[in-house]
Protein backbone atom coordinates (compact mmCIF):
# COMPACT_ATOMS: atom_id res chain seq x y z
CA UNK A 1 0.00 0.00 0.00
CA UNK A 2 1.32 3.35 -0.92
CA UNK A 3 1.56 6.11 1.63
CA UNK A 4 -1.07 8.09 -0.16
CA UNK A 5 -3.62 5.28 -0.19
CA UNK A 6 -2.99 4.72 3.50
CA UNK A 7 -3.58 8.39 4.19
CA UNK A 8 -6.74 8.26 2.14
CA UNK A 9 -8.05 5.31 4.19
CA UNK A 10 -7.25 7.08 7.41
CA UNK A 11 -9.13 10.13 6.23
CA UNK A 12 -12.03 7.97 5.14
CA UNK A 13 -12.36 6.44 8.58
CA UNK A 14 -12.29 9.94 10.01
CA UNK A 15 -15.00 11.06 7.63
CA UNK A 16 -17.30 8.18 8.41
CA UNK A 17 -18.13 8.99 12.05
CA UNK A 18 -18.46 12.68 11.32
CA UNK A 19 -20.96 11.84 8.63
CA UNK A 20 -22.95 9.71 11.07
CA UNK A 21 -22.91 12.25 13.83
CA UNK A 22 -23.88 15.25 11.71
CA UNK A 23 -27.47 14.89 12.87
CA UNK A 24 -26.35 14.68 16.47
CA UNK A 25 -24.35 17.86 15.99
CA UNK A 26 -27.54 19.53 14.85
CA UNK A 27 -29.31 18.01 17.85
CA UNK A 28 -26.74 19.59 20.12
CA UNK A 29 -27.71 22.99 18.76
CA UNK A 30 -31.17 22.36 20.20
CA UNK A 31 -30.09 21.63 23.73
CA UNK A 32 -31.52 24.19 26.05
CA UNK A 33 -28.90 26.17 27.88
CA UNK A 34 -31.30 27.40 30.54
CA UNK A 35 -33.12 24.71 32.50
CA UNK A 36 -36.90 24.77 32.66
CA UNK A 37 -39.15 23.92 35.60
CA UNK A 38 -41.04 20.66 35.43
CA UNK A 39 -44.08 20.77 37.70
CA UNK A 40 -45.44 17.51 39.06
CA UNK A 41 -48.96 16.74 37.95
CA UNK A 42 -51.60 14.25 39.06
CA UNK A 43 -50.26 13.51 42.53
CA UNK A 44 -53.74 12.11 43.10
CA UNK A 45 -56.41 11.32 40.53
CA UNK A 46 -59.02 13.57 42.02
CA UNK A 47 -59.64 16.04 44.83
CA UNK A 48 -60.18 13.25 47.43
CA UNK A 49 -57.80 10.55 48.55
CA UNK A 50 -60.64 8.44 49.91
CA UNK A 51 -63.03 10.53 51.96
CA UNK A 52 -60.70 13.41 52.82
CA UNK A 53 -59.24 16.17 50.70
CA UNK A 54 -56.22 15.49 48.53
CA UNK A 55 -53.74 18.15 47.49
CA UNK A 56 -55.42 18.36 44.07
CA UNK A 57 -57.72 21.06 42.78
CA UNK A 58 -59.80 21.06 39.61
CA UNK A 59 -57.73 22.50 36.74
CA UNK A 60 -58.42 26.12 35.93
CA UNK A 61 -61.78 26.32 34.20
CA UNK A 62 -62.79 22.76 35.12
CA UNK A 63 -65.79 21.80 37.22
CA UNK A 64 -66.05 18.58 39.18
CA UNK A 65 -69.27 17.01 40.31
CA UNK A 66 -68.76 14.59 43.14
CA UNK A 67 -71.38 12.22 44.44
CA UNK A 68 -70.30 10.68 47.71
CA UNK A 69 -72.33 7.84 49.09
CA UNK A 70 -71.84 5.90 52.32
CA UNK A 71 -74.09 2.93 53.02
CA UNK A 72 -75.00 1.80 56.53
CA UNK A 73 -72.72 -0.31 58.70
CA UNK A 74 -71.84 -3.81 57.49
CA UNK A 75 -72.41 -5.31 60.97
CA UNK A 76 -76.13 -4.48 61.01
CA UNK A 77 -76.96 -7.92 59.62
CA UNK A 78 -79.19 -9.34 56.94
CA UNK A 79 -82.32 -7.59 58.26
CA UNK A 80 -80.62 -4.35 57.28
CA UNK A 81 -79.04 -5.96 54.18
CA UNK A 82 -75.64 -5.27 55.74
CA UNK A 83 -76.16 -1.54 55.54
CA UNK A 84 -77.59 -1.30 52.05
CA UNK A 85 -80.84 0.08 53.44
CA UNK A 86 -79.22 3.26 54.69
CA UNK A 87 -77.49 5.99 52.83
CA UNK A 88 -75.60 9.09 53.72
CA UNK A 89 -74.89 11.22 50.71
CA UNK A 90 -73.03 14.36 49.80
CA UNK A 91 -73.60 16.07 46.48
CA UNK A 92 -70.73 18.39 45.69
CA UNK A 93 -69.42 20.69 43.01
CA UNK A 94 -65.94 22.14 42.73
CA UNK A 95 -64.51 24.70 40.37
CA UNK A 96 -60.96 25.69 39.48
CA UNK A 97 -60.99 29.47 39.51
CA UNK A 98 -57.27 29.80 38.78
CA UNK A 99 -54.35 27.43 38.56
CA UNK A 100 -54.02 27.73 42.32
CA UNK A 101 -57.47 28.52 43.72
CA UNK A 102 -60.38 26.11 43.80
CA UNK A 103 -63.65 26.35 45.66
CA UNK A 104 -66.57 24.06 46.22
CA UNK A 105 -70.04 23.63 47.62
CA UNK A 106 -71.70 20.56 49.03
CA UNK A 107 -75.00 19.37 50.42
CA UNK A 108 -74.89 16.53 52.95
CA UNK A 109 -77.85 14.41 53.98
CA UNK A 110 -76.22 14.20 57.43
CA UNK A 111 -78.26 16.85 59.34
CA UNK A 112 -78.93 18.66 56.01
CA UNK A 113 -75.52 20.20 56.19
CA UNK A 114 -74.35 22.68 53.58
CA UNK A 115 -70.64 23.16 53.24
CA UNK A 116 -68.53 25.59 51.29
CA UNK A 117 -64.78 25.48 50.95
CA UNK A 118 -61.75 27.01 49.37
CA UNK A 119 -58.49 25.21 48.61
CA UNK A 120 -55.38 27.11 47.60
CA UNK A 121 -52.24 25.57 46.15
CA UNK A 122 -49.40 27.40 47.86
CA UNK A 123 -46.45 25.27 46.72
CA UNK A 124 -46.22 22.97 43.75
CA UNK A 125 -43.77 20.09 43.65
CA UNK A 126 -41.27 20.70 40.86
CA UNK A 127 -37.81 19.94 39.63
CA UNK A 128 -35.46 21.65 37.21
CA UNK A 129 -34.88 25.39 37.42
CA UNK A 130 -37.11 25.52 40.46
CA UNK A 131 -36.74 22.63 42.83
CA UNK A 132 -39.56 21.99 45.30
CA UNK A 133 -39.80 18.62 47.05
CA UNK A 134 -43.47 18.86 48.05
CA UNK A 135 -46.82 20.32 47.09
CA UNK A 136 -48.65 22.26 49.76
CA UNK A 137 -52.29 23.33 49.75
CA UNK A 138 -54.35 25.09 52.37
CA UNK A 139 -57.95 24.09 52.78
CA UNK A 140 -60.68 25.86 54.72
CA UNK A 141 -64.38 25.17 54.95
CA UNK A 142 -67.51 26.25 56.71
CA UNK A 143 -70.35 23.84 57.37
CA UNK A 144 -73.87 24.77 58.47
CA UNK A 145 -76.40 22.17 59.50
CA UNK A 146 -79.97 23.12 58.75
CA UNK A 147 -82.22 20.53 60.41
CA UNK A 148 -84.68 21.70 63.08
CA UNK A 149 -83.30 22.55 66.51
CA UNK A 150 -83.05 19.53 68.71
CA UNK A 151 -84.28 21.48 71.76
CA UNK A 152 -86.52 24.24 70.38
CA UNK A 153 -87.57 25.39 73.88
CA UNK A 154 -84.25 26.96 74.69
CA UNK A 155 -82.73 30.03 73.05
CA UNK A 156 -80.92 28.85 69.98
CA UNK A 157 -78.44 30.92 68.03
CA UNK A 158 -77.83 30.50 64.31
CA UNK A 159 -74.10 30.50 64.98
CA UNK A 160 -74.52 27.22 66.86
CA UNK A 161 -75.15 25.54 63.52
CA UNK A 162 -71.75 26.47 62.17
CA UNK A 163 -68.44 24.66 62.24
CA UNK A 164 -65.16 25.35 60.52
CA UNK A 165 -62.32 23.14 59.36
CA UNK A 166 -58.83 24.03 58.27
CA UNK A 167 -56.20 21.71 56.84
CA UNK A 168 -52.63 22.06 55.73
CA UNK A 169 -52.13 19.52 52.98
CA UNK A 170 -48.57 18.44 52.33
CA UNK A 171 -48.04 15.92 49.55
CA UNK A 172 -45.27 14.38 47.52
CA UNK A 173 -45.41 12.22 44.43
CA UNK A 174 -42.60 9.66 44.56
CA UNK A 175 -42.16 8.59 40.98
CA UNK A 176 -45.08 7.56 38.89
CA UNK A 177 -46.95 5.23 41.19
CA UNK A 178 -46.55 6.32 44.82
CA UNK A 179 -47.95 9.48 46.37
CA UNK A 180 -48.06 10.29 50.09
CA UNK A 181 -49.81 13.02 51.98
CA UNK A 182 -49.67 14.49 55.47
CA UNK A 183 -52.72 16.46 56.56
CA UNK A 184 -52.79 18.24 59.92
CA UNK A 185 -56.38 19.33 60.57
CA UNK A 186 -58.12 21.71 62.89
CA UNK A 187 -61.89 21.78 63.37
CA UNK A 188 -63.75 24.40 65.34
CA UNK A 189 -67.34 23.69 66.32
CA UNK A 190 -69.33 26.62 67.65
CA UNK A 191 -71.51 24.31 69.70
CA UNK A 192 -70.63 20.94 71.14
CA UNK A 193 -72.77 18.27 72.79
CA UNK A 194 -71.30 18.66 76.25
CA UNK A 195 -69.08 20.96 78.30
CA UNK A 196 -66.63 18.04 78.41
CA UNK A 197 -65.98 18.34 74.70
CA UNK A 198 -63.50 20.73 73.21
CA UNK A 199 -64.71 23.19 70.62
CA UNK A 200 -61.32 23.02 68.92
CA UNK A 201 -60.41 19.54 67.74
CA UNK A 202 -57.02 18.64 66.33
CA UNK A 203 -56.04 15.64 64.26
CA UNK A 204 -53.36 14.62 61.83
CA UNK A 205 -54.02 12.69 58.66
CA UNK A 206 -51.80 10.27 56.75
CA UNK A 207 -52.83 9.22 53.28
CA UNK A 208 -51.47 7.79 50.12
CA UNK A 209 -52.01 5.93 46.94
CA UNK A 210 -50.18 3.24 45.01
CA UNK A 211 -50.95 2.84 41.34
CA UNK A 212 -51.44 -0.77 40.32
CA UNK A 213 -52.00 0.12 36.67
CA UNK A 214 -52.16 3.34 34.66
CA UNK A 215 -55.78 3.85 35.61
CA UNK A 216 -56.26 1.96 38.88
CA UNK A 217 -54.79 2.71 42.28
CA UNK A 218 -55.14 1.58 45.88
CA UNK A 219 -55.76 4.42 48.30
CA UNK A 220 -55.81 4.67 52.07
CA UNK A 221 -56.27 7.41 54.59
CA UNK A 222 -56.06 7.65 58.38
CA UNK A 223 -56.86 10.69 60.50
CA UNK A 224 -55.44 10.29 63.98
CA UNK A 225 -57.66 12.12 66.45
CA UNK A 226 -55.61 13.31 69.42
CA UNK A 227 -57.13 11.78 72.59
CA UNK A 228 -58.97 13.66 75.33
CA UNK A 229 -60.72 16.16 73.09
CA UNK A 230 -64.17 14.57 72.91
CA UNK A 231 -65.36 12.88 76.10
CA UNK A 232 -69.16 12.91 76.00
CA UNK A 233 -69.24 10.01 73.55
CA UNK A 234 -66.88 7.44 72.13
CA UNK A 235 -65.41 8.65 68.85
CA UNK A 236 -62.65 7.08 66.81
CA UNK A 237 -59.99 8.06 64.38
CA UNK A 238 -61.20 7.84 60.79
CA UNK A 239 -59.70 5.05 58.70
CA UNK A 240 -60.63 4.46 55.08
CA UNK A 241 -59.22 2.34 52.30
CA UNK A 242 -60.32 1.76 48.77
CA UNK A 243 -59.65 1.62 45.09
CA UNK A 244 -59.60 4.40 42.47
CA UNK A 245 -60.67 3.57 38.95
CA UNK A 246 -60.21 6.24 36.35
CA UNK A 247 -62.02 6.15 33.05
CA UNK A 248 -62.15 8.98 30.49
CA UNK A 249 -63.92 11.79 32.34
CA UNK A 250 -64.85 9.93 35.52
CA UNK A 251 -63.05 8.77 38.61
CA UNK A 252 -64.76 6.02 40.59
CA UNK A 253 -63.64 5.46 44.16
CA UNK A 254 -64.97 2.46 46.03
CA UNK A 255 -63.96 2.11 49.66
CA UNK A 256 -64.58 0.93 53.19
CA UNK A 257 -64.57 3.40 56.06
CA UNK A 258 -65.61 3.71 59.70
CA UNK A 259 -66.93 7.25 59.12
CA UNK A 260 -70.62 7.59 58.42
CA UNK A 261 -70.49 11.23 57.36
CA UNK A 262 -68.81 12.95 54.47
CA UNK A 263 -67.82 16.47 55.39
CA UNK A 264 -64.67 17.38 57.33
CA UNK A 265 -66.36 18.23 60.61
CA UNK A 266 -68.18 14.92 60.49
CA UNK A 267 -65.35 12.49 59.74
CA UNK A 268 -62.75 14.35 61.83
CA UNK A 269 -64.82 14.80 65.01
CA UNK A 270 -67.77 12.44 64.76
CA UNK A 271 -66.50 9.09 63.51
CA UNK A 272 -68.51 6.81 65.77
CA UNK A 273 -67.76 3.57 63.99
CA UNK A 274 -65.02 1.21 65.08
CA UNK A 275 -63.27 -1.06 62.60
CA UNK A 276 -62.67 -3.70 65.28
CA UNK A 277 -66.40 -3.84 66.12
CA UNK A 278 -67.35 -4.12 62.47
CA UNK A 279 -68.89 -0.65 62.17
CA UNK A 280 -67.64 -0.48 58.62
CA UNK A 281 -69.40 1.45 55.89
CA UNK A 282 -69.18 0.62 52.22
CA UNK A 283 -68.98 3.80 50.18
CA UNK A 284 -68.19 5.25 46.82
CA UNK A 285 -67.36 8.59 45.21
CA UNK A 286 -68.14 9.30 41.61
CA UNK A 287 -66.29 12.30 40.22
CA UNK A 288 -67.26 13.67 36.83
CA UNK A 289 -65.09 16.36 35.29
CA UNK A 290 -66.45 19.02 32.94
CA UNK A 291 -64.43 21.63 31.13
CA UNK A 292 -66.26 24.95 31.49
CA UNK A 293 -63.58 27.26 30.12
CA UNK A 294 -61.21 25.49 27.69
CA UNK A 295 -57.51 26.13 27.96
CA UNK A 296 -56.06 28.31 25.22
CA UNK A 297 -54.02 26.56 22.59
CA UNK A 298 -52.40 29.77 21.31
CA UNK A 299 -49.10 31.20 22.32
CA UNK A 300 -48.95 32.68 25.80
CA UNK B 1 -2.15 11.24 -6.00
CA UNK B 2 -2.69 14.74 -4.70
CA UNK B 3 -6.14 14.52 -6.19
CA UNK B 4 -6.95 11.75 -3.67
CA UNK B 5 -6.05 13.93 -0.74
CA UNK B 6 -8.01 16.79 -2.21
CA UNK B 7 -11.14 14.65 -2.63
CA UNK B 8 -10.76 13.17 0.84
CA UNK B 9 -10.44 16.58 2.45
CA UNK B 10 -13.37 17.83 0.44
CA UNK B 11 -15.48 14.87 1.57
CA UNK B 12 -14.46 15.58 5.15
CA UNK B 13 -15.46 19.21 4.86
CA UNK B 14 -18.74 18.46 3.13
CA UNK B 15 -19.96 15.79 5.48
CA UNK B 16 -19.06 17.68 8.60
CA UNK B 17 -21.40 20.34 7.37
CA UNK B 18 -18.81 23.07 7.38
CA UNK B 19 -19.88 24.17 3.96
CA UNK B 20 -23.57 24.25 4.74
CA UNK B 21 -25.64 26.72 6.65
CA UNK B 22 -27.50 25.66 9.78
CA UNK B 23 -31.07 26.83 10.25
CA UNK B 24 -32.59 26.61 13.72
CA UNK B 25 -35.79 27.36 15.62
CA UNK B 26 -36.79 26.96 19.26
CA UNK B 27 -40.41 27.96 18.90
CA UNK B 28 -41.77 25.97 16.02
CA UNK B 29 -45.31 24.63 15.99
CA UNK B 30 -46.65 21.11 16.01
CA UNK B 31 -50.35 20.39 16.13
CA UNK B 32 -51.87 17.02 16.47
CA UNK B 33 -55.41 16.18 15.77
CA UNK B 34 -57.37 13.03 16.38
CA UNK B 35 -60.89 12.59 15.17
CA UNK B 36 -62.43 9.69 17.04
CA UNK B 37 -66.02 8.54 16.69
CA UNK B 38 -67.06 10.40 19.80
CA UNK B 39 -64.75 13.34 20.23
CA UNK B 40 -62.10 15.41 18.56
CA UNK B 41 -58.79 15.89 20.31
CA UNK B 42 -56.49 18.70 19.37
CA UNK B 43 -53.19 19.70 20.95
CA UNK B 44 -50.68 22.41 20.14
CA UNK B 45 -47.02 22.74 20.95
CA UNK B 46 -45.42 26.11 20.31
CA UNK B 47 -41.99 25.28 21.71
CA UNK B 48 -40.75 22.88 19.10
CA UNK B 49 -36.99 22.75 18.57
CA UNK B 50 -35.78 22.02 15.06
CA UNK B 51 -32.55 22.36 13.12
CA UNK B 52 -31.60 21.77 9.51
CA UNK B 53 -28.43 21.91 7.47
CA UNK B 54 -28.92 23.36 4.01
CA UNK B 55 -25.98 21.42 2.56
CA UNK B 56 -26.46 17.94 3.90
CA UNK B 57 -30.23 18.15 4.29
CA UNK B 58 -29.95 16.81 7.83
CA UNK B 59 -33.13 17.75 9.65
CA UNK B 60 -33.74 17.12 13.36
CA UNK B 61 -36.54 17.84 15.79
CA UNK B 62 -36.73 17.74 19.56
CA UNK B 63 -40.11 18.14 21.21
CA UNK B 64 -40.88 18.33 24.91
CA UNK B 65 -44.03 16.26 25.41
CA UNK B 66 -45.21 18.29 28.41
CA UNK B 67 -45.35 21.39 26.18
CA UNK B 68 -48.39 20.07 24.31
CA UNK B 69 -51.42 22.11 25.28
CA UNK B 70 -54.94 20.71 25.15
CA UNK B 71 -58.25 22.49 25.50
CA UNK B 72 -59.22 20.13 28.27
CA UNK B 73 -56.78 19.98 31.17
CA UNK B 74 -57.90 16.42 31.87
CA UNK B 75 -56.91 15.32 28.38
CA UNK B 76 -53.52 16.92 28.90
CA UNK B 77 -53.15 15.05 32.18
CA UNK B 78 -54.14 11.74 30.60
CA UNK B 79 -51.85 12.37 27.62
CA UNK B 80 -48.84 12.89 29.91
CA UNK B 81 -49.76 10.36 32.59
CA UNK B 82 -51.33 7.46 30.73
CA UNK B 83 -50.46 7.61 27.06
CA UNK B 84 -47.02 9.04 26.31
CA UNK B 85 -45.76 8.77 29.92
CA UNK B 86 -43.92 12.08 29.83
CA UNK B 87 -42.06 11.48 33.08
CA UNK B 88 -40.41 8.38 31.62
CA UNK B 89 -40.09 9.69 28.06
CA UNK B 90 -39.93 13.48 28.28
CA UNK B 91 -39.05 14.19 24.66
CA UNK B 92 -39.93 13.04 21.18
CA UNK B 93 -37.17 13.30 18.58
CA UNK B 94 -36.85 13.10 14.85
CA UNK B 95 -33.51 12.43 13.14
CA UNK B 96 -33.79 12.62 9.40
CA UNK B 97 -32.94 14.15 6.12
CA UNK B 98 -34.53 16.26 3.46
CA UNK B 99 -34.32 13.75 0.61
CA UNK B 100 -34.36 16.36 -2.13
CA UNK B 101 -32.30 19.08 -0.43
CA UNK B 102 -30.54 19.82 -3.73
CA UNK B 103 -33.84 21.03 -5.18
CA UNK B 104 -34.17 23.75 -2.56
CA UNK B 105 -32.39 26.95 -3.48
CA UNK B 106 -31.74 28.72 -0.21
CA UNK B 107 -30.48 31.83 -1.97
CA UNK B 108 -33.64 32.40 -3.95
CA UNK B 109 -37.02 33.25 -2.43
CA UNK B 110 -39.76 30.85 -3.30
CA UNK B 111 -41.68 27.74 -2.37
CA UNK B 112 -40.07 24.35 -2.83
CA UNK B 113 -41.70 20.94 -2.40
CA UNK B 114 -39.76 18.69 -0.07
CA UNK B 115 -39.69 15.11 1.13
CA UNK B 116 -38.39 14.40 4.61
CA UNK B 117 -37.45 10.92 5.77
CA UNK B 118 -36.08 9.71 9.04
CA UNK B 119 -36.54 8.13 12.42
CA UNK B 120 -39.27 9.41 14.70
CA UNK B 121 -38.96 8.45 18.38
CA UNK B 122 -42.02 8.81 20.60
CA UNK B 123 -42.67 7.05 23.92
CA UNK B 124 -39.20 5.49 23.62
CA UNK B 125 -40.08 3.70 20.37
CA UNK B 126 -38.47 4.55 17.01
CA UNK B 127 -40.09 4.21 13.63
CA UNK B 128 -39.19 5.31 10.13
CA UNK B 129 -41.47 8.02 8.85
CA UNK B 130 -41.75 9.94 5.61
CA UNK B 131 -43.56 13.20 5.06
CA UNK B 132 -44.02 15.56 2.18
CA UNK B 133 -44.33 19.27 2.58
CA UNK B 134 -42.90 22.55 1.47
CA UNK B 135 -40.03 24.86 2.26
CA UNK B 136 -40.69 28.53 1.78
CA UNK B 137 -37.50 30.54 1.49
CA UNK B 138 -37.77 34.21 2.29
CA UNK B 139 -34.55 36.12 2.77
CA UNK B 140 -32.70 34.45 5.65
CA UNK B 141 -35.71 32.52 6.88
CA UNK B 142 -36.98 29.10 5.82
CA UNK B 143 -40.49 28.05 6.74
CA UNK B 144 -41.04 24.31 6.67
CA UNK B 145 -44.53 22.84 6.60
CA UNK B 146 -45.59 19.23 6.50
CA UNK B 147 -48.45 16.97 7.44
CA UNK B 148 -48.32 13.26 8.18
CA UNK B 149 -50.00 10.57 10.24
CA UNK B 150 -48.69 8.79 13.31
CA UNK B 151 -50.19 5.41 14.18
CA UNK B 152 -50.36 5.23 17.97
CA UNK B 153 -49.95 1.47 18.14
CA UNK B 154 -46.56 1.76 16.38
CA UNK B 155 -45.24 3.62 19.40
CA UNK B 156 -46.66 1.29 22.05
CA UNK B 157 -49.29 3.84 23.00
CA UNK B 158 -52.17 1.73 24.22
CA UNK B 159 -55.72 2.94 24.11
CA UNK B 160 -57.90 1.10 26.65
CA UNK B 161 -61.01 -0.49 25.18
CA UNK B 162 -63.29 1.79 27.23
CA UNK B 163 -62.14 4.88 25.33
CA UNK B 164 -61.14 3.27 22.05
CA UNK B 165 -63.89 5.08 20.15
CA UNK B 166 -62.78 8.46 21.54
CA UNK B 167 -59.32 8.37 20.05
CA UNK B 168 -58.35 7.87 16.42
CA UNK B 169 -55.91 5.05 15.68
CA UNK B 170 -53.78 7.41 13.61
CA UNK B 171 -53.41 11.05 14.57
CA UNK B 172 -52.71 13.79 12.09
CA UNK B 173 -49.53 15.71 12.82
CA UNK B 174 -49.04 19.15 11.31
CA UNK B 175 -45.58 20.69 11.49
CA UNK B 176 -44.94 24.36 10.89
CA UNK B 177 -41.46 25.61 11.75
CA UNK B 178 -39.86 28.90 10.85
CA UNK B 179 -36.14 28.25 10.77
CA UNK B 180 -33.66 31.07 11.01
CA UNK B 181 -30.00 31.21 10.03
CA UNK B 182 -27.82 30.06 12.89
CA UNK B 183 -24.40 31.67 12.84
CA UNK B 184 -21.68 30.44 15.09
Amino acid sequence: MSKITRLFLVLLTLVQPIFLFAQNDLMNLLDDKKPTTDYTTATFKTSRIVIGQSVENPAQGDMLFIITHHFGALNTGYENLFGLKQASIRLGAEYGLTKRIGFGLGLNTDRNTWDGFIKVKVLRQSKGARNMPVSLSIFGNTAIYTTKWEVPERTNYFSSRISYAMQIILARKFGNSLSLQLTPSYVHRNMVASYQDHNDVFSVGFGGRVKISERVSLNAEYHYLFPGQIKSEKVYSSLSAGIDIETGGHVFQIFLTNSAGENEESYLTATRGSWSKGDIFLGFNITRIFTIIPQKLGRD
Amino acid sequence: MRKFIFIAVLALLCSSGLLGQNFVTKNGNIRFYSEGKIEKIEAMNHQVNAAMNSQTGDFVFKVLMKSFQFEKALMQEHFNENYVESDKFPTATFLGKVANIKDVNFTKDGSYPATVEGKLTIHGVSHDVKATGTFEVKKDVVQGKAKFFVTLADYNINIPSAVVSNIAKAVEVTVDVTLEKFNK
